[in-house]
Order: C-alpha cells, then sequence, then structure tokens
C-alpha cells in the first residue's frame, strides 16, 4: 500500500493523448515557421508609413466634418437607403426560400433547389458579389441595392429555414388534422411560433447590411465606402477618421435600437 | 368572467383601436420604403438596369470556359490567403483574450473606467469591416501580407471579445467562489475557476472566427492587401474574364473546405 498521499494536484491536461497533444504542438510549430516564411516585411517601408500612421492617429483626435461633409452627407444618405430598401427586398423575397428550405413543409426538389441556391448566396462576399453587380448595372446605388439584397436572401433564408425547421411539430399536425390548406398551416401554425425570432433575426440584419454598404462603395457600389476611399486616396486622413467615427456611431446606435425592439417583441 | 365579447359576430385578434395603430405603423413603414426608395434611385440610369439581362449574357459568354491553366499561377496566392486568415485569426486571439476579461462584468478591475473602454474596443473593432482596416493598413504599413493579417486581427478581436465575454459573464459562480474560499489569489480564480468553464466555448468561436476570416481574406487583396484578391484585382483589370471564372471556382473551393474543417472541429471539442 502506498501510504503517502501526494500533496500538489496538476490541471488534467486539454487532451488526454500525449501522442496527439505532442503531434498538434508539432504540427502547429511547422506550421507557423512555414506560414512566417511568405511575409516580407519590408521595415523601410514601415518606417516611411508610420508618419503617416501617426496623422491618422492624430485626425482621429480631431476629426475633420466639416471639409468634405457635402460628400459625406451624399454617401451617408445613399448607404442609408441602400440599407433600408435592401433589407426589405431581401425580407420579402427570403421568406419563400426560407419556407423552401424547411425540410417540413417544402417537397423534396423545391428544398433541394432553395438550399443549393443559398448555399451559393452565401459562400460569396457581398465584396465580390457586388463586384458583378457594378459590372452589371453600371455604378451607383442600384448596383448596391443588389447586392445586399441578395446577401441577405442568402443569410436570412437559411436562418429562417432552420427556425422553421425547428418549430414544435404539434400545432401542424393539428392544422393539417382541421383540413387547413397549405397557405392557412403557414400562417396559423408556423408564421405565430417563428415570428418573433424571425423580426430579431430582421433587424440584426438591418445591421449587417448597414455595416456592408460602408464597404461595397470601394468597387463603386455607391454609399460611404466610396467616400472613404476617396478619402484615404486623398491622404485625407482628418477626414477618413470623421467619416470612420460617423460609421461606428450609428452601428452603436442601430444595434442599441435592435437591442430594445428585440426585448419588446420578447 | 370571461372579458372575451363572445356575441360579436367575428372573432379579432386586436380590437379597434389597435387595429387602427397597427394600420398607422404600416401606412408610414411602406411611406418610408417607398420614400427611401425614391431617393436612392435618384441618380439611376434606368438604361443600364433594363439593358442588364444583355450584360448577363454578354458576361456569362466571356466567362465561359474557364482558364483552368491559370490555376498553377494560384497555388501561392491562396497559400497566402490561408495563412493570412489563419496567423490573423490567432493575433485576434490573443489581443481579444484580455479584452474579454476585461470587458466581462463579473472579472472586470473597474466597472466604471476599464470596461467602458474594453466595450468601446469591441464596438469600433466590430463595426468597421476588414476591408477598410485593410484600407489604412495598407497606406500605413504598405501593400503585402502583413497589412491583410494586422486587418484580420482588428476585425476579429471584436468578434472573439463579444462572445467571449458573454460566455464569462455566464460562468456559475461557486465554482469561481469555492476556488477563492482556498485562499487563491484573484488570478488563481480566473485560471481555475473560470477558464476551464469558458475554454470550450471559446475554442469553438475562435475556430468560426477562423472559417469566416478565410471569406473576409479572399476578397482584403482588392485593396492591396495580398493572397488571392490581388489576382482577381489583376484578372479584372485586364478584363480576362475566364481566370475570374477560375478564382471564383478557387475561392468557393476554398471556403466550403474551411467551412467543412471548422464545423468539424466544432463538433470534435464541443
Amino acid at each position: 500500500m502506498n501510504n503517502s498521499l501526494p500533496t500538489t494536484w496538476k490541471k488534467p491536461p486539454l487532451i488526454k493523448s500525449a501522442w496527439l497533444r505532442w503531434g498538434i504542438v508539432i504540427f502547429s510549430i511547422a506550421y507557423l515557421y512555414s506560414a512566417t516564411q511568405s511575409i516580407h516585411i519590408n521595415w523601410a517601408r514601415i518606417y516611411e508609413g508610420s508618419e503617416r500612421g501617426w496623422t491618422f492617429i492624430l485626425g482621429f483626435m480631431n476629426p475633420n466634418f466639416s471639409g468634405r461633409w457635402e460628400h459625406i452627407y451624399t454617401g451617408l444618405i445613399e448607404s442609408l437607403t441602400m440599407t433600408f430598401t435592401s433589407t426589405i427586398a431581401g425580407i420579402i423575397l427570403s421568406i419563400p426560400f426560407g419556407l423552401g428550405a424547411a425540410n417540413n413543409l417544402a417537397p423534396k426538389p423545391i428544398y433541394l433547389f432553395c438550399r443549393s441556391f443559398i448555399a451559393i448566396a452565401r459562400s460569396f462576399q457581398e465584396i465580390i458579389i457586388a463586384i458583378l453587380c457594378v459590372a452589371l448595372f453600371g455604378f451607383g446605388t442600384f448596383a448596391g441595392f443588389v447586392t445586399l439584397t441578395f446577401a441577405t436572401i442568402g443569410f436570412l433564408a437559411k436562418l429562417f429555414a432552420d427556425e422553421i425547421e425547428a418549430i414544435d411539430p404539434a400545432p401542424l399536425t393539428a392544422m393539417k388534422a382541421a383540413g387547413a390548406s397549405w397557405l392557412q398551416q403557414v400562417n396559423y401554425a408556423v408564421q405565430a411560433q417563428v415570428m418573433p425570432r424571425f423580426i430579431g433575426l430582421s433587424m440584426y440584419r438591418l445591421d449587417i447590411n448597414f455595416r456592408e454598404s460602408a464597404v461595397i462603395g470601394i468597387v463603386g457600389a455607391g454609399g460611404i465606402g466610396g467616400t472613404l476611399n476617396t478619402a484615404m486616396g486623398r491622404y485625407e486622413y482628418d477626414s477618413a477618421a470623421a467619416i470612420l467615427l460617423i460609421i461606428i456611431a450609428i452601428v452603436m446606435l442601430c444595434e442599441y435600437l435592435s437591442t430594445i425592439l428585440r426585448q419588446r417583441i420578447k | 368572467m370571461s372579458s372575451m365579447n363572445i356575441n360579436k359576430d367575428e372573432w379579432h385578434k386586436y380590437n379597434s383601436k389597435q387595429r387602427l395603430f397597427n394600420w398607422v405603423c404600416w401606412l408610414c413603414f411602406i411611406t418610408l420604403a417607398v420614400y427611401t426608395w425614391q431617393v436612392m434611385n435618384q441618380d439611376t440610369i434606368w438604361y443600364f438596369v433594363t439593358d442588364s439581362p444583355n450584360q448577363i449574357a454578354d458576361i456569362s459568354a466571356r466567362m465561359w470556359p474557364p482558364r483552368w491553366d491559370y490555376m498553377s499561377q494560384l497555388w501561392v496566392p491562396l497559400w497566402d490567403t490561408i495563412n493570412m486568415a489563419t496567423l490573423g485569426t490567432l493575433l485576434g486571439i490573443m489581443l481579444a483574450f484580455p479584452i474579454a476579461f476585461l470587458a466581462a462584468q463579473n472579472t472586470t478591475p473597474s466597472t466604471y473606467i476599464v470596461r467602458p473602454i474594453a466595450l468601446f474596443i469591441i464596438a469600433a473593432s466590430r463595426s468597421i469591416n476588414s476591408l477598410i482596416w485593410a484600407l489604412l493598413l495598407v497606406a500605413i504599413l504598405g501593400p503585402g501580407l502583413l497589412a491583410g493579417i494586422i486587418a484580420i486581427a482588428l476585425r476579429s478581436i471584436g468578434f472573439i471579445a463579444k462572445l467571449m465575454y458573454e460566455a464569462i459573464e455566464e460562468v456559475n459562480e461557486t465554482q469561481a467562489s469555492s476556488i477563492r474560499a482556498t485562499g487563491a489569489s484573484s488570478l488563481q480564480v480566473l485560471n481555475y475557476g473560470v477558464l476551464p468553464q469558458v475554454m470550450p466555448s471559446f475554442i469553438g468561436t475562435s475556430l468560426f472566427r477562423w472559417d469566416i476570416n478565410i471569406r473576409e481574406s479572399t476578397v482584403l487583396g482588392l485593396v492591396g492587401a495580398g493572397g488571392i484578391g490581388l489576382k482577381l484585382q489583376e484578372s479584372m483589370a485586364i478584363l480576362s474574364w475566364p481566370q475570374v471564372t477560375v478564382i471564383f471556382i478557387s475561392i468557393l473551393f476554398t471556403v466550403v473546405l474551411s467551412e467543412w474543417v471548422s464545423a468539424k472541429a466544432r463538433h470534435a471539442i464541443i
């Protein structure tokens, strides 16, 4: 019998097998080494740029709202209108896609079609879609509107469909037993259960769309991103800082409002 | 007893006052939507929009068939893209880790000074897209992978720190207080009482962010931050659509693969 009890305690390791643990460590070190080889750091360029970085930080301390106010104002209006209209259009279009992609409501062929459409819409970045839309519809807000609508469909339809698939099936069965038509089933059994989440997700997407609308302007799809890109191109860091601060403020406001709205709906 | 008026001919969910209110709300909403649509499209040239079916046909015809031999030039940018996302995520995790502990209500050293600062860092990082960070950093650090890595890291801080501080706020207090009762210092309480509880959600969040970062790093090259986006920019500039198709297919493939890897890894851990 071993009488001496251990006096110290060690945390059990996260991964039990020692082989796997050390394997992961060695693999990570090897990967980190090879990955860092591809970074080329040009210290002279960074030294040169640090002055600009400092100007930029100064710009943040002292943002210039008035210098380019007209451009900022137009960009903001474009961004906000684009966000609002594309979110509405996206919600309207994502409802049929969401219903079609829920396997407890839709027949198999429609389910597969909607799911693959959603998968494609989700795998491409907004900015890539924006490049294509600018090529198709010309520069300006309409291209941005189409981009954001497309991205909204991919995002919302998937979450709606997942939400619909997770509903309590009892009301649906009851509606079916009562002889309700498909539309009546959706209206009384599904909609009643998913509505609060539905509104919450839509508000969340409104928030995301505003953030994205600040980016797609870089490739010419209208909005505040274009103004920001111009300001950066002209080395007007105080104007750029002002635009960034406005974006941050609007996003925070949006988030705050949507939190309040979601709490009220619950 | 029942407040419902059963003598009414028809049942309504809302009474007439509420219905009027809802109707006015809808009216305002639709008016606003129509108005914003008008404002948005005042500069739209509708000729381009009505012409778009022709454009779609034209561009699709140019994009097909893809120029597959261009793929040989894409392996290095793809490797760079994946490195940019991975190293950026690692850097982001390192920076987000302390910020999350400073932002959580139950672990922050001071609620009035440190917590608001940490929350502002999180909000600022979340509201600015990585492409905008890259735009700034390319101007400061010069074009290249480094700008991309830092851009990805700065964007990830907010996401990881937000989800993590919410997890920290939800930890079970009893375990932390029992560690405290043994006379542990506050750092030891964090290490043995809080950290083991949040670790799975933390790893899950990081893997999820890595997957998003792969997606985002594919386009950072558009503003000069390296990776496959740079090749995309080049090919678009010389209007070589068959190359663009190859790039799109390789991006799609990488994104789907990374999503699969991250989902598998998360299932294995959680």
